[in-house]
């Protein structure tokens, strides 16, 4: 008799949170379709500029046209290949910068306001000078998107070093442990959700870091596309653009998340 | 000839400041197969005292010696538990008791192994292959012991190993630990600040006095007590005799700290 209750109870309990998360997914839809309908139809009716603001219909077949003539791939490609470079060498270099830190708390003493006045400066205003320097072409967009998250990450990490308990490395240590070991065995591990984490924050900021990149010197790749379609007065073609770059970077994040659950699911 | 010898072993720390002194003058011989208790109030060293006889942290005066041979840094025959099990979240219980044969470079497949079987042996090798999150604090504690003695330490140093645990998990796991303590025929040194610890677990209890810290008192336990597991020994009519003497000891410490 209390056990059947009691299960009653727990299903109109999951019940209940069944609904509330269709009701959200269902207010989320309503706001995405009115938007775009929104959008539409102001066009339409000339609410807003059509030249300026396109329309989901004309973007819609442009993005058709593009895809079945091809010639969107490559530009997809080559902006999603520099992004994930970007972000993936960004974190791993500011990884390591964070780890050589570690390891000599004089270079860290020295490096210190260093670090602080690099993470001030705008990274996006070097863009100019890699260009000259790394010159127009590939190299220097990834550059860009390692710059932009490089410091950034090695404050984050560096900081999750530091506040790792000692007393793990009292454990390794009494086993007679030296400095190298006490860092594979307890440092990085126990940093690694930070670093999964900071590759979060670093998918954002390499797209913001190779866009701009490709606005500089690229003739190929979203940002390209963005630069050209301003140039010839083809905004249609800049808002494609945009939100394709809008849904790649959900799906980067989301696969980000995704690596973070599988990786981290036994931390307390 | 004793096992572990201590001679007039002494700490200072330096800050900007100042100058402390923790510890001074402390000498002790340990018998193979003892089990000593440290006690005292708290900051009077006592931790520092088991960092320097595990080699962590080098005494500023005085010297520590294993079979003769001079402490200088983590000794193969020394194991430390700490007050917490610090068992690494990301390792399976397997990877976190073979750890220390792993940085010791004994990872045979003899010694682990041999590390299984300690774990079956406190009632805990289902646990395997869970991580650590899995376990109780009991648990884990118990396999923070196994991860100790997996690289066969001689003498074992504990320090306040229960004093994360609730009173019941700590009275079940003193006697787990000094019944294996003797099995295995170690060598041990509790740190603690719970008298009826010290008193039920050791054979000989050392008190120390703080500012700076000293050996105050030594006291031999009553071979009734010795003899008997750690819950049992808190039963015995000696206990409380004995319980009686230290605490009024540790109220002189207390007082002289005052004047």
């Amino acid at each position: 008799m209390n056990k059947t209750i009691k299960s009653k109870i727990h299903q109109a309990y999951l019940e209940s949170i069944k609904k509330e998360n269709r009701n959200i997914r269902l207010v989320q839809l309503f706001i995405f379709i009115s938007f775009f309908l929104l959008w539409e139809v102001s066009s339409l009716r000339g609410w807003i500029n059509p030249l300026l603001f396109s329309s989901p219909t004309k973007i819609g077949s442009l993005f058709i046209e593009k895809i079945s003539d091809g010639s969107l791939y490559i530009h997809v490609f080559f902006t999603l290949g520099e992004t994930v470079l970007g972000f993936i060498l960004g974190t791993l270099l500011g990884t390591l910068l964070a780890a050589l830190l570690w390891w000599s708390p004089f270079l860290s003493k020295v490096l210190d306001p260093y670090l602080v006045v690099l993470n001030a400066m705008p990274k996006v205003a070097l863009g100019p000078i890699l260009i000259v320097a790394i010159g127009p072409n590939f190299g220097s967009i990834i550059a860009m998107g390692i710059l932009i998250s490089i410091i950034i990450t090695t404050l984050v990490v560096y900081t999750a070093f530091q506040n790792v308990d000692a007393n793990y490395i009292k454990v390794v240590r009494s086993f007679g442990g030296n400095k190298k070991q006490c860092f594979k065995e307890v440092i990085l591990p126990a940093c690694f959700p930070n670093i999964i984490s900071s590759l979060k924050v670093n998918v954002g900021l390499s797209w913001v870091g190779v866009i701009v990149g490709e606005f500089l010197v690229s003739k190929q790749g979203l940002g390209y596309m963005i630069i050209y379609g301003f140039q010839v007065f083809n905004f249609t073609l800049v808002l494609m653009s945009l939100l394709i770059i809008a849904v790649m970077a959900t799906v980067m994040y989301q696969g980000v998340e995704w690596l973070e659950r599988k990786l981290i699911k036994h931390r307390l | 000839m004793a096992l572990l010898q201590l001679k007039s072993v002494g700490q200072t720390y330096f800050s900007k400041t100042s100058a402390t002194t923790a510890l001074e003058d402390i000498s002790l011989s340990v018998q193979e197969g003892e089990f000593i208790s440290l006690l005292g109030p708290s900051g009077c060293g006592k931790s520092t005292l088991l960092s320097m006889i595990a080699g962590l942290l080098t005494p500023t005066v005085g010297t520590v010696t294993v079979n003769n041979q001079l402490v200088t840094s983590p000794h193969p025959k020394i194991g430390y538990m700490l007050q917490q099990d610090y068992l690494f979240p990301w390792k399976t219980i397997q990877d976190n008791i073979t750890l220390g044969l792993k940085l010791r470079n004994q990872h045979s497949l003899e010694n682990v192994q041999a590390a299984v079987k300690l774990l079956k042996e406190i009632g805990l090798d289902h646990t395997l292959t869970k991580y650590p999150s899995e376990l109780s604090g009991g648990m884990r504690q118990r396999v923070a012991l196994v991860r100790t003695l997996a690289t066969q330490p001689k003498i074992l140093l504990l320090d306040e190993p229960f004093s994360a645990l609730d009173y019941q998990t700590k009275l079940k796991l003193e006697d787990l630990v000094s019944s294996t303590l003797k099995e295995h025929g170690k060598t041990a040194i509790l740190v603690t600040h719970d008298i009826g610890e010290a008193i039920a677990m050791s054979d000989t209890v050392i008190l120390l006095s703080t500012n700076p810290g000293r050996i105050f008192r030594t006291f031999k336990m009553p071979e009734t007590l010795k003899t008997l597991p750690p819950f049992e020994a808190r039963q015995h009519p000696d206990f409380s005799a004995t319980f009686q003497q230290i605490w009024e000891e540790l109220e002189h410490i207390e007082q002289n700290d005052k004047e």
